[in-house]
């Protein structure tokens, strides 16, 4: 019986991938999991687009700051060198290549590593914030999906994205419930797979040709 | 003697001339950390019609800028991100069709504002190529990749809020209320600032705003 990762094993597979003394920035959501894994000794540092370096976890109940927030209006603290900029200056770090990681959620993700992860058919208001300046900036962009597929059971990794795009070209990496997967100039290369799914089943859950390494790895729900 | 100090917000607004209807706004502030609500509320009692808000978010709750657009002065609003927990009020507006939106990346913004206050009236970036926020704007390649034009962003006037300010207008921020509040500051005819506390002198290095960048400032109970 095959377990899919929880997104808590997917965060601490993402953060075990992070270098020690990384640049990163974490989108809203399920991506925010990875600063709760960051491994014993290893050093990296958060990055906010509202202006933080050295973002720290969140306060101790009754000891939220309102001026110290991140990029989804939550409290946060900050660690010890951490530092505050304004916004040009964090999107300078963000556009000018400054950022070694950025790790989104995604709508779909295309063969080619096109990203849609803002706009939604039918959505009452459009919003966008710092997600195109990432895909666009950062030196790695990687992206999590709790689910392999969408609840209706259509694959989220796909040969053309029909959503509308955050970037072209930009993905890096997509770490599923289900897989780790590479985007190389050959395409999609898996180069991890959840015990006890087959290549098949994983690519049948897929909407775009797959290749598996020849060491692939195998991914164990925690 | 300069001193750029007036007593009331009510005062500060009343006797800018840049404020007149179909003006347009720099409005600091990201989340609820750094937002000029008291500004706003003395902007919101002048009146006026058609003005045009730059800002990153569209207002939560029902202070400071969500006070504005609630009493219609607002026909235009300039965001990255306009959906937040509670923006009901521009929500309820922009469905009712009595209020136009321009979605720009959040990085975008920022750097329209910053080349708005530095003299430069647009610059190439690779945010939004490819995506329909880029839809029937010039383009251009460079060394191989493909770039935006985007046109700088300047403002009649500014709404900012600081922490200090002396009386030569030097102002420093707190943690991340700093956001927008010292680009946007650089890019208005008339920049208005509202500080939690007067000081009698800003310690040099710790000057974020120099008072170059602000034509009147009032303290406001924080």
């Amino acid at each position: 019986m095959m377990t899919p990762l929880s997104t808590q094993d997917i965060a601490r597979r993402v953060a075990a991938d992070i270098a020690e003394g990384a640049y990163v920035n974490l989108g809203i959501g399920l991506p925010m999991l990875v600063a709760d894994h960051i491994p014993p000794a290893r050093e990296f540092v958060l990055h906010s687009e509202n202006g933080v370096l050295g973002m720290g976890p969140a306060p101790l109940p009754g000891a939220a700051n309102p001026d110290l927030i991140n990029a989804g209006k939550q409290p946060v603290t900050l660690l010890p060198g951490g530092s505050f900029f304004h916004h040009a200056d964090s999107f300078a770090m963000i556009r000018g290549g400054h950022i070694d990681v950025s790790i989104l959620g995604a709508y779909q993700i295309a063969a080619n590593g096109d990203l849609a992860n803002w706009a939604l058919p039918g959505a009452k208001l459009p919003a966008v914030g710092g997600a195109m300046d990432l895909v666009a900036g950062a030196k790695q962009v990687w992206v999590m999906l709790a689910a392999h597929v969408a609840k209706d059971g259509q694959p989220r990794v796909v040969e053309r994205c029909d959503l509308p795009l955050t970037g072209l070209a930009c993905v890096d990496r997509i770490y599923s419930d289900l897989a780790v997967i590479e985007v190389t100039p050959k395409g999609l290369l898996v180069t991890d797979l959840l015990a006890g799914l087959t290549p098949e089943a994983l690519q049948a859950k897929t909407g775009a040709a797959l290749r598996f390494a020849q060491n692939c790895r195998v991914l164990r729900a925690a | 003697m300069i001193d750029k100090r007036y007593r009331s917000a009510a005062e500060i607004v009343a006797q800018c001339p840049s404020l007149q209807d179909g003006a347009t706004l720099l409005v600091g502030g990201f989340g609820d950390a750094g937002v000029p609500h008291q500004l706003l509320l003395a902007v919101r009692d002048l009146g006026l019609h058609d003005l045009t808000i730059i800002s990153n978010n569209a207002g939560s709750g029902d202070g400071g800028l969500a006070a504005l657009l609630q009493a219609g002065a607002v026909t235009r609003v300039v965001c990255s991100f306009p959906r937040s927990a509670g923006s009901v009020v521009f929500e309820e507006l922009y469905a009712a069709g009595r209020i136009t939106l321009e979605i720009v990346p959040q990085g975008t913004l920022a750097e329209r504002i910053r080349a708005g206050g530095a003299g430069i009236p647009a610059f190439y970036t690779p945010t939004a190529y490819g995506t329909p926020l880029a839809e029937g704007r010039e383009t251009r390649e460079f060394d191989g990749r493909h770039y935006v034009m985007e046109r700088a962003l300047r403002a009649d006037v500014a709404l900012i809020h600081a922490c200090t300010g002396d009386r030569w207008g030097n102002l420093t921020y707190a943690a991340t209320a700093r956001n927008f509040n010292p680009v946007m500051a650089t890019a208005a005819t008339s920049t208005l600032a509202e500080v939690r506390q007067l000081v009698e002198h800003t310690p040099p290095e710790t000057i974020i705003t120099p008072g170059i960048f602000v034509t009147r400032l009032v303290a406001v109970a924080a």
